[in-house]
């Protein structure tokens, strides 16, 4: 949520910037159960204190590691110790970095970009809470244990923790809506936080507390039932924190709003009818919930304290940020973040095996794989050498060079005109003709996404996928009819390519279109301007050097059609019969030929 | 370049004796838990008491009735216990008998299919026995294929020049279960690699000089969440049946869910210690249904309905219909039942078939609907 500042009161804002510091508090009370948190900011000094606060408050000389962008399976895993295993002799492992941290915290930095690689690994020791490792020559296992800290600087609505971590995790707390300039609250120390953690194991909870929490959860739309295990382990924690053995209202409420709230998907319906119930339906509520009668004449059961609490902290304007529910599909099938980098040089991508080469500079020595061809050897060489005092002998032709899986993976952006012009029969044979691409693309295992534009502007129906269903789904609701805003379609389908390719893929565009342009980027009507701006939007398009294919699907193929395609860099396929195999083809080529044009 | 040790080994050749190991290496530094031995995990939860998901229970417990069927693919949202339940299941195990001293745990019933070196012994004497635990080995994510397949013993071969092969994960697996948690991310070579070993019930060992053969036959099992990826048809095709799982939409069972699992969490010995009885009785299920197996008759009526089914659904090839027949007559051996009926075809069919009717992937129907509706004009309502 990017919104400004709240427009209450200085001192509501204090207090929400106070309650951030309490998921800290219970965090260190269960670093374990809890997981950990996700601070939503961006990078500029508001989730310092924060990162402070939680450091003095785990134990003192508990790890701290961060774990970088692009780390390696032998750096978080652990894997081969070539230096101790040289010296040896013997194999001999070493400890990655997940082993290290056990007790401690883990940090990632920058965590919505994180791979989906090292999320899933991540994910897993969260899980056993143990590290099972089997690599390089070398296994072992090792029960480890640590809290995680995801660092999200994500900067719009698209750009999330992988939900494969964040829903693991306690809490998500979001700085954005505070300023740089609050005070952090003064916290319970160490001594406090070691005596909370003894007294956790004896917490005791009364029996509808579960039921309160996944009636909550529903009623927000929360599908994870890790939600609600969460929520408990959270309330646990509060009580142990205020040194009770049982756990309060108080303590119930504050986990429904560290931990259900900030994972709210809808408002529940009528809160007015639920706070007030007719005295039958209280009291009756009130015996299911087993309660005493006369103190609750007054209070609102449990299960509608946890909602309250949780909806009294839902996030502003929850329900204009969601959105469509096709939006939210989309944010979650996105990937979970690239690099960011272009993946083209031999350096890069994920290894996949050896091959023997001759060594030289800009490949990658794949030791493991060289000693093992040179160690059946070593005793042989040196009886051949024994004056050479050489551990390991190794020869030009034992030397294996590392092979990477270059990251070459193509998305293909659909752009289909659904104007009027291109009317019914038109579009459905495009739509037939785009989901035989679909199918093509889904044997190439390339990534797929379908941006339509008419009427006023384009609308993206499908972020970039590798779920072909979605994509057919995505299509089939599309109805046809209204102008042809050809500008913003080719803007739209530019945008998207640009965002693809900084996450290490390849765009190809793919425009369906019969070229009568007659709707221009601010909505009004007149072929002229809208045909020459969808001619300045194309040429962006050539400067930048993207694969694409535009294809005419006008009965009587247009001359202004085949201009846009020059302007656009892209190669021309007049196409008056959709005809699929054709066209499949030509997508092919146009994707192996990203310069060519035509 | 000539040298002692540079014969070229022919693939049948037996492994001398002493020149496979098997170890857990040491570390450079002690971690916190310390020693090379497997640490003791968590617990695992008991299988009995996942609360529903039936039809995942059923499939996993008709796998490991008849290995043949081929493994159970899971698919489905987070936090629905997918890798908890198969974690589970290998406590529910019964043990297996192997050839003592084998490395590759040879079945001393089954002389034709052992590994070399078993295959050598003097014909009329009988091999040792050991009984050990099914192995359900978890294929850790990040495993590089040298760890899968197996590879050359560095250590011996560096300090002593000795050739020895190490075995692999998948030597490990043999006769038991091999787990791929989040099925959908496996790297390309290394799906490729157990495409090979799934279909040939073999692991041919062709690198840095060793050049060996074993039998790995073990039964595949895949979880992972269908919105992370596609999988590939042909690793789609070797899993026997496939499971779908979705979080309970009712509150009264996903309250059960969490209590059970905040129980568990709270105190995992007390909480296996309840389930204990529950859990006896599903391994003697499953032990009784292997037992079964075997003297479970296939009346003809129902191989032809099998077929009729998917002919119906157009489903590709025959292992449809193998599958189906076989996984029926497991389900008929657990339920004690002497006779294959149609009630058994029909309750493992959408498992058996679900993944199978994937002609034109963006065919809108849900697969299981389509199986269902299949059913229902095949056999009536």
């Amino acid at each position: 949520m990017n919104a400004p500042p709240a427009e209450g009161s200085r001192l509501q804002e204090d207090a929400a910037y106070a309650m951030a510091f309490q998921a800290a508090l219970l965090l260190a009370v269960d670093p374990r159960g809890l997981a950990g948190a996700v601070l939503r900011a961006p990078a500029d000094g508001r989730r310092d204190e924060w990162l402070e606060a939680f450091r003095e408050l785990m134990p003192q000389g508990a790890p701290w590691r961060r774990v970088p962008l692009g780390i390696s399976d032998n750096r978080l895993l652990g894997g081969l110790d070539l230096a101790t295993s040289l010296g040896t002799g013997r194999p001999i492992a070493q400890n990655g970095l997940l082993a290290e941290s056990d007790g401690g915290v883990v940090v990632l930095p920058m965590a919505e970009r994180v791979e989906g690689q090292t999320i899933a690994r991540i994910a897993a020791v969260l899980d056993r809470g143990a590290l099972q490792v089997a690599r390089e020559g070398v296994s072992f296992a090792q029960a480890t244990s640590f809290t995680v800290i995801a660092l999200d600087e994500g900067a719009n609505e698209e750009e999330q923790v992988a939900e494969a971590l964040s829903d693991r995790i306690a809490f998500h707390v979001n700085f954005q809506p505070f300023g740089l300039k609050h005070r952090p609250p003064v916290l319970p120390g160490r001594a406090d936080i070691h005596a909370a953690r003894q007294l956790l194991a004896q917490v005791t909870m009364a029996a509808e507390l579960p039921q309160a929490f996944c009636r909550a959860a529903l009623a927000l739309g929360i599908q994870s039932l890790r939600a609600p295990v969460l929520a408990l382990r959270c309330a646990r924690a509060a009580a142990a924190l205020a040194g009770r053995v049982e756990v309060s209202r108080e303590d119930a409420a504050l986990a429904a709003q560290l931990v259900l709230a900030p994972r709210a998907r809808q408002a529940p319906e009528a809160p007015a009818e639920e706070q007030a119930p007719p005295p039958e339906q209280q009291q009756q509520e009130n015996a299911e919930a087993g309660q005493d009668q006369d103190q609750d004449q007054e209070q609102p059961s449990l299960e509608d304290l946890v909602l309250a609490a949780a909806q009294a902290s839902l996030p502003a304007g929850l329900l204009a940020g969601l959105g469509a529910a096709a939006r939210q599909m989309a944010r979650q099938a996105a990937s979970s973040g690239r690099s960011g980098m272009m993946r083209r040089s031999a350096q890069r991508g994920r290894p996949i095996g050896a091959r023997p080469a001759a060594w030289r500079a800009g490949l990658r020595l794949a030791l493991v794989e060289t000693l093992r061809v040179a160690a059946p050897w070593q005793e042989y060489r040196r009886r051949e050498k024994p004056h050479h005092a050489a551990m390991v002998h190794i020869r030009r032709e034992d030397v294996r060079i590392r092979r990477y899986k270059q990251n070459s993976e193509t998305t293909t952006i659909f752009l289909v005109d659904a104007s009027g012009s291109a009317a019914l029969h038109r579009l459905a044979e495009a739509k037939g003709a785009v989901e035989l691409l679909l199918a093509d693309c889904y044997v190439r295992r390339d990534r797929v996404a379908v941006i339509a534009f008419r009427g006023r502007g384009a609308e993206v129906l499908l972020e970039p996928t590798h779920s072909l269903v979605r994509a057919k789904r995505s299509l089939a609701a599309l109805p046809g009819g209204g102008g042809t805003p050809l500008s913003a379609g080719i803007a739209a389908g530019y945008a998207m390519a640009e965002a693809s390719r900084k996450r290490g893929q390849t765009p190809v565009i793919v425009a369906l279109t019969d070229g009568r342009a007659n709707v221009s980027r601010d909505g009004m009507g007149g072929r002229a301007t809208a045909e020459s701006e969808a001619l300045d939007v194309a040429r962006l398009f050539k400067a930048s050097g993207i694969a694409a294919l535009l294809i005419d699907t006008a009965p009587r193929p247009q001359p202004f059609s085949r201009d846009l395609a020059t302007a656009m860099g892209a190669r021309y396929v007049p196409m008056p019969f959709a005809n699929a195999a054709r066209m499949s083809a030509a997508v092919r080529n146009a994707a192996r030929a990203p310069m060519a044009g035509h | 370049m000539d040298g002692a040790l540079t014969s070229f080994r022919p693939a049948n050749r037996p492994v001398q004796e002493g020149q496979v190991s098997r170890r857990v290496t040491p570390r450079s530094r002690a971690g916190t838990s310390g020693g090379a031995v497997a640490p003791a995990m968590r617990n695992a939860y008991p299988f009995s008491a996942i609360v529903g998901q039936e039809e995942m229970k059923r499939a996993l417990m008709i796998a490991a009735v008849d290995a043949s069927i081929g493994g159970v693919l899971v698919f489905g949202d987070r936090g629905t216990g997918k890798s908890t339940a198969v974690r589970s299941l290998a406590a529910l195990l019964p043990e297996m008998a192997v050839v003592a001293g084998c490395s590759f745990a040879c079945d001393p019933a089954a002389p034709s299919s052992s590994c070399a070196q078993c295959a050598n012994l003097p014909k009329g004497r009988k091999p040792e026995k050991r009984m050990v635990p099914v192995p359900v080995v978890d294929l850790p994510l990040g495993t590089t294929e040298d760890r899968l397949a197996g590879a050359l013993d560095i250590e011996r071969a560096l300090a002593q020049g000795v050739k020895a092969f190490e075995p692999g994960l998948l030597a490990a697996a043999h006769r038991g279960f091999l787990y791929i948690d989040e099925v959908n991310l496996l790297e390309d070579h290394l799906v490729d690699l157990l495409l090979d070993v799934a279909a040939s019930g073999e692991n041919v060992v062709e690198r840095e000089g060793i050049s060996l053969r074993h039998p790995a036959r073990f039964v595949l099992i895949g979880s992972g969440n269908p919105e992370e990826g596609e999988l590939r048809p042909q690793l789609l095709d070797r899993f026997g049946l496939s499971v779908e799982v979705t979080t309970p939409t009712d509150l009264a069972s996903r309250v059960e869910v969490v209590c059970r699992r905040d129980r568990f969490d709270r105190d995992a010995a007390a909480f296996t210690m309840q389930w204990a009885a529950e859990e006896a009785r599903t391994r003697e299920t499953i032990l009784a249904g292997r037992k079964r197996l075997n003297s479970v008759t296939l009346p003809l009526g129902t191989i032809e309905q099998a077929a009729s089914l998917c002919m119906a659904l157009g489903t590709d090839g025959l292992r449809g219909e193998l599958t189906l027949v076989r996984a029926a007559r497991a389900l008929a051996a657990l339920e004690g039942d002497l006779e294959v009926s149609t009630q058994h075809l029909r309750r493992v069919a959408p498992s058996a078939l679900r993944h199978r009717l994937r002609r034109n992937p963006l065919d809108e129907t849900v697969a299981t609907t389509r199986v269902e509706k299949t059913l229902i004009d095949v056999f009536g309502p």
